[in-house]
């Protein structure tokens, strides 16, 4: 038992970063996701103001920001899955800054236990229920949407390429006498 | 004045939900996303809490705004939650999904209430 490590995640083999360095390289990610966070609060509060909810009444605003965004962070990882070169900011400014800012699961949860508080605890169920199915149905919905988007476009352009490429092969064939274009 | 508090809320509640889930992930090696779920779960509480104090008189609407609407609003999120359960069904760790969705739901509510009570015996 002396002998195990007191930290048993940290691998002993690899020396560990410095601490300097690594708040270094940190510095403009919590930057990004900061930035990120504060475009997208305003957007929900900004949203909240456009289509405000009556105390009481089923939280129709918050359920479609945080279903807009598990549909747009399903568009974005799928994007990012598939893209070969990405700026290393985009995710968390994009991912975790944006779209973390813009949905929020403390209103949602919060929403519900007033509905519950002032006697509607059916439409909280309700609420409760449908959320979070959306919000998975449409995450899931997204990310396989754009997946396969993607793939279709990445085999028609596979395509065009390698169709190109055969007629650069052969241009005596075509009669275009040596032309690529 | 108002658009001032939630964007002042949510730059230290945005980067917060980064670094802490950052370090909560890096003490743990099983699949279970609890960075997320920690603060998911730690903003519901805030929230409730404020959201009592308010209620109850003790807290103005700009603390609602600033600690409410922008920290803990991006404190929380609903988009990387929903993608982490997506993953994890995705990745064949079903289990590990049903119970992130139902145990965020289950605790994050529960803290809501938690707040909402401790609120209500502090101010009410």
């Amino acid at each position: 038992m002396l002998n195990e490590p007191v930290d048993p995640d940290v691998d002993l083999h690899v020396p560990p970063r410095p601490p300097a360095a690594r708040r270094e390289r940190q510095g403009p990610v919590v930057a990004a996701v900061a930035l990120g966070g504060a475009l997208g609060a305003v957007a929900r509060y900004g949203s909240s103001l456009l289509w405000p909810t009556a105390p009481g009444a089923f939280p129709w605003t918050t359920m479609a920001v945080n279903t807009a965004g598990c549909a747009l962070i399903g568009v974005l990882m799928a994007v990012l899955g598939a893209a070969r070169t990405a700026h290393t900011l985009t995710r968390p400014f994009l991912g975790t800054g944006v779209l973390g800012g813009f949905t929020t699961f403390s209103t949602y949860a919060v929403d519900i236990q007033r509905l519950v508080e002032d006697g509607k605890a059916a439409t909280g169920l309700a609420y409760l229920a449908l959320t979070l199915l959306a919000a998975l149905a449409a995450v899931w919905a997204a990310a396989t949407g754009t997946r396969r988007v993607l793939c279709r476009r990445r085999r028609v352009l596979e395509e065009r390429r390698r169709a190109l490429e055969e007629r650069r092969r052969a241009p005596e064939e075509c009669g275009e006498g040596g032309r690529t274009r | 004045m108002n658009w001032l508090l939630v964007i002042a809320g949510a730059m230290v509640g945005a980067p917060l939900r980064y670094l802490t889930d950052r370090a909560v992930q890096s003490r743990h090696d099983t699949v279970f996303p609890w960075g997320t779920f920690t603060v998911n779960v730690a903003g519901c509480l805030v929230l409730g809490l404020v959201t009592g104090a308010v209620a109850a008189g003790a807290a103005s609407s700009q603390v609602q705004l600033l600690v409410g609407t922008g920290l803990c609003g991006a404190l929380t999120t609903y988009s990387t939650f929903s993608y982490e359960t997506l993953r994890l069904a995705e990745g064949g760790a079903r289990f590990f999904a049903v119970a992130n969705a139902a145990g965020s739901v289950v605790a994050g509510l529960g803290s809501a209430f938690v707040g909402a009570a401790v609120a209500q015996a502090g101010w009410g």
